[in-house]
C-alpha cells in the first residue's frame, strides 16, 4: 500500500506551479446532484431514487489532480461520468474553462456542461477524457488495440492513417507497452489486466486532453507495476498539463497522485483539503475512520482502531439528517434533528461537513 | 470546422515509416487478422458433423444448379429438354417412367423431370438468398436502431413486429398472391420484409440491447463517437454472427413458402419444385399413390433436403457464434 511513498516525486513538488495558473479553475462544480430512479417504468412515475450524488461542489485547477476517495457505491464513478457528460445531472451545474478553447459566447464565459452539444460536444470530447474502471468491459472485444487507442483520433478526424499509427505507437511506448508494434493488432482478450489498464490510459491520453477522469486506473495492477503506472500518469500530467479527477478507494494511491483529496460518503463530499493536510489533520469522523484503516508506516504513531460501526447505509431516499449519522461515533442529538451539515472552511482550503468539528 | 488542438507533431508524410509501405503493411496485418478469425470459426464449424453434412448438401445442390445451363448448352437438345417448353416425342405415353434418355422420367406434359429439377434449383437459391439478405439487412438495422434509440422508435418497431408475427405468414402470402402477380423476386422481397420487420428484428434487437449497455459503448461516446459511429462500428458488428444464423433460417422458410404457394398455383413462376408437384397434382397423379413416384419424389425430396440443410447449417453456425453452446473439447 505505502509503496508509493518511497518514490521520489510527491504531489507537493508539482503543486506549486499547477494549482492556480490564472486564478480561474478548470472545472467548477456547484451543487451537483444525480438521482437514479429505483422503480417505475415508461408509464409510471418512480417513487424512490438512489441519491448517487447529492449536492456536491468542488473546483479543480488547471493541471491539478484531485483525489476522490470513498468506499464502494458512494458515487465516485457517477461524479466522474457526470463530468465527462455520460450522465445528465439531476441538479447543479458544471463549468469548464479551457485555456486553449474558443469561448462559447463571450471571451471569458466558461463552458456550461448542460449547454455542450453538437459541434461543441465534439470539441469537448477532445479536451475531456475518461479512464474507465473496468478495463475488461470498457473495450470492444472485436477491435484491435490499434482500433481502441486510435478511436478518439479517428472519430474526430485527426490526421491520416499514418499519423494515427504514429501517435498510437508513441503512446503505447509511453505507457510501457513495448515493443509497441507487437501490440497494435492484438485483441483486448490477449492482454493481461495490467496491460489492459495501460491501454485504457493510452486511449484516454492519445488525444492529449486537458482533463481526465481516472476511475481507479491502477486497481488491476500489482503493487510493483502500480507505482510505475502512477508515476507515468504523473509525468504525463506535468508534460501535457493534464488535470485529473483521480477516483480511488485507496488513500495511499490518492496521497501519491493527488494535490487535494475529496472524501465522499453516500453521495456527499464530507471533507476536502490539501493531501498532506487531510492526512495529517483529518477532521470528519468518517475520514478519521478511513485513515485508521490504512496501515501506518511510522511505527512511533499509534494507530487508532477503526472507530466506526455498522455497514454502509443505502443511498435510496436517505433521511435528510447527516448521511453518516448511523455509523458516526461522535453523533449527537443535534445531528439527529438537523439536516445534513453544510461544507464549512475550518482552516484555509480545508472544508468539512460536520456539526461536531 | 473544429478548432485545432495541439496533438503531437503536425501530420506529415515523412513521419514514421515510409508513407506507402506503412499503409500496405497495415492493410496486410488487418487481412491476416480477419483470416485468423475466419479460420477459428471454420475450425469449430468443421467439428460439427451435421454442419459439414449440411454444407456438402448445399454444395451438391449448388453444383446441380450450375450444371443445368451447361447441360442445356452442350448435351441436351432444347426442343426436348427445355424445362417449360420441351416435349419428348419418342415417348408413347406421358408421363413416362425413368429411362436412359430421361433419368427421372417425364411429366404429364412430356417434359423432362431432371431438367426441371436442375433448372428449379437455381431459382430456389436465388429466392432463398435474396429473401435472407433482405430479412437480415432490415432486421439488423431495425434491431440496432430500436435498441439504441429506445423509446418511441423502439415501441413502434416492436409493435410492428408483434403485428407481423401475429399474422399467419402463409395465409397473408396467399392473399397477396391472389391480389397481385407474384413472381420470384417479389416473393423474395415480401418474405424478406416480413421476416426483417418481424421475429428476426426482435431477436437482433435483444442482442443489440445487451451490447448497448456495455461499458465500451460509453467509452466510444467519451472518445467522441456519434450515434452513427456507435451503431455501425460498435453495435452492428456484434449482431452480424447472429444475423448470419438467421439468414440460414430465412432461406429455409423462403423455400418452404415458395413450395406451398406454387403447389396452390398462386405464383407467377416459370418452373420450381413447388410447380412440379402442382403439375402432378392438377393432373390427378398424386392420387395414384407410388405409381407415379418420379413426379413427386425428386421435387419433394429436394425441398426437404435443401430446407433442412440450410436449417442444420444454421444450427452448426450457432455453435460458432454462441460460445455458450460449444462443447469443450480442450
Ligand atoms: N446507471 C445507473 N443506474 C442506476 N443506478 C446507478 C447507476 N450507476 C450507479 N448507480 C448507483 O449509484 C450509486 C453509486 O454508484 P457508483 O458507481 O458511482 O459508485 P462508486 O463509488 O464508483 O463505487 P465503486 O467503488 O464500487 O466503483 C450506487 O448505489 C449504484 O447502484
Ligand atoms: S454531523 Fe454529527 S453525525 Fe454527522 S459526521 Fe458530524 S458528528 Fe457525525
Ligand atoms: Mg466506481
Amino acid at each position: 500500500m505505502e509503496s508509493a511513498s518511497n518514490t521520489p516525486e510527491t504531489p507537493d513538488t508539482r503543486a506549486a506551479g499547477s494549482n492556480a495558473s490564472d486564478g480561474e479553475p478548470l472545472v467548477a462544480v456547484h451543487g451537483l446532484t444525480k438521482l437514479f430512479p429505483v422503480d417505475g417504468g415508461p408509464f409510471r412515475k418512480p417513487s424512490s431514487f438512489i441519491h448517487a450524488v447529492d449536492d456536491v461542489s468542488f473546483q479543480l485547477g488547471h493541471g491539478e489532480s484531485l483525489g476522490l476517495v470513498g468506499e464502494s457505491g458512494c458515487g465516485k464513478t457517477t461524479v466522474g461520468k457526470l463530468l465527462v457528460k455520460l450522465f445528465e445531472p439531476s441538479g447543479g451545474e458544471i463549468l469548464f474553462r479551457f485555456t486553449d478553447a474558443p469561448a462559447v459566447s463571450s471571451a471569458e464565459a466558461p463552458w456550461d456542461a448542460a449547454a455542450i452539444r453538437g459541434r461543441l460536444l465534439r470539441s469537448f470530447r477532445r479536451r475531456v477524457q475518461m479512464i474507465f474502471q473496468d478495463p475488461y468491459e470498457s473495450m470492444n472485444p472485436r477491435r484491435t488495440i490499434y482500433d481502441i487507442i486510435s478511436e478518439p483520433l479517428s472519430v474526430q478526424g485527426m490526421g491520416d492513417v499514418q499519423y494515427r499509427v504514429d501517435r498510437v505507437l508513441e503512446i503505447l511506448t509511453l505507457v510501457g507497452l513495448t515493443p509497441a508494434g507487437a501490440f497494435l493488432f492484438r485483441h483486448p482478450h490477449e492482454l493481461s489486466g495490467g496491460q489492459r489498464q495501460r491501454v485504457a490510459i493510452a486511449r484516454a491520453l492519445v488525444i492529449r486532453p486537458s482533463f481526465v477522469v481516472a476511475d481507479e486506473p491502477t486497481s488491476m495492477l500489482d503493487v510493483s507495476s502500480r507505482a510505475g503506472v502512477m508515476s507515468l500518469m504523473q509525468n504525463l500530467a506535468t508534460e501535457m498539463g493534464v488535470a485529473y479527477l483521480y477516483v480511488t478507494h485507496d488513500l495511499a494511491v490518492a496521497r501519491y497522485m493527488c494535490n487535494r483529496i475529496a472524501v465522499m460518503y453516500l453521495g456527499k463530499v464530507v471533507e476536502l483539503a490539501e493531501t498532506e493536510e487531510l492526512l495529517r489533520n483529518p477532521l470528519h469522523p468518517y475520514t478519521k475512520a478511513l485513515l485508521s484503516a490504512v496501515p501506518v508506516v511510522d511505527p512511533g504513531r499509534r494507530r487508532l482502531a477503526p472507530d466506526i460501526r455498522g455497514d454502509l447505509a443505502t443511498p435510496i431516499d436517505p433521511p435528510s439528517r447527516c448521511r453518516f449519522y448511523e455509523r458516526c461515533p461522535a453523533a449527537t442529538e443535534h445531528c439527529l434533528n438537523h439536516p445534513h451539515p453544510p461544507m464549512e472552511e475550518k482552516s484555509p482550503g480545508h472544508f468539512v461537513a460536520c456539526y461536531e468539528v | 470546422m473544429n478548432t485545432p488542438v495541439p496533438v503531437g507533431p503536425v501530420p506529415t508524410p515523412e513521419s514514421g515509416v515510409e508513407p506507402g509501405r506503412g499503409r500496405v503493411r497495415f492493410v496486410l496485418a488487418r487481412l491476416r487478422l480477419m483470416w485468423r478469425s475466419f479460420r477459428n470459426g471454420w475450425g469449430i464449424f468443421m467439428d460439427s458433423r451435421i454442419g459439414m453434412l449440411s454444407l456438402f448438401t448445399i454444395i451438391a445442390f449448388a453444383l446441380m444448379a450450375a450444371a443445368h445451363p451447361i447441360l442445356m448448352a452442350f448435351v441436351w437438345d432444347p426442343a426436348t429438354y427445355d424445362p417449360v417448353t420441351g416435349y419428348s416425342f419418342d415417348q408413347v405415353e406421358q408421363p413416362a417412367p425413368p429411362s436412359w434418355k430421361h433419368p427421372l422420367g417425364t411429366d404429364p406434359l412430356g417434359r423432362d423431370v431432371l431438367s426441371q429439377l436442375l433448372y428449379s434449383t437455381r431459382s430456389e437459391f436465388v429466392l432463398g438468398i435474396t429473401a435472407a439478405l433482405v430479412t437480415v439487412g432490415i432486421a439488423t438495422f431495425v434491431g440496432a436502431v430500436a435498441a439504441y434509440y429506445g423509446r418511441l422508435l423502439d415501441a413502434f418497431f416492436m409493435r410492428l413486429a408483434d403485428l407481423i408475427i401475429a399474422l399467419p405468414a402463409i395465409s397473408l402470402l396467399i392473399v397477396l398472391s391472389a391480389l397481385f402477380h407474384l413472381n420470384l423476386f417479389y416473393l423474395a422481397l415480401i418474405i424478406g420484409v416480413l421476416g426483417g420487420f418481424g421475429g428476426t428484428a426482435i431477436i437482433l434487437k435483444s442482442q443489440a440491447l445487451s451490447i448497448k449497455v456495455k461499458p465500451f459503448i460509453e467509452a466510444a461516446r467519451v472518445a467522441g463517437g456519434g450515434h452513427f459511429h456507435i451503431i455501425f462500428v460498435h453495435i452492428i458488428p456484434h449482431l452480424l454472427p447472429l444475423a448470419l444464423l438467421y439468414m440460414m433460417f430465412t432461406v429455409t422458410s423462403a423455400i418452404f413458402a415458395e413450395a406451398v404457394l406454387s403447389f396452390l398455383g398462386l405464383l407467377d413462376i416459370r418452373m420450381s419444385w413447388g410447380i412440379m408437384i402442382h403439375t402432378a397434382n392438377t393432373g390427378g397423379y398424386l392420387l395414384g399413390g407410388t405409381r407415379y413416384w418420379w413426379l413427386i419424389v425428386p421435387a419433394g425430396a429436394s425441398i426437404t433436403l435443401l430446407c433442412s440443410a440450410f436449417y442444420l447449417a444454421g444450427r452448426a453456425l450457432d455453435e460458432v457464434v454462441n460460445p455458450r453452446l460449444r462443447r469443450r473439447n480442450d
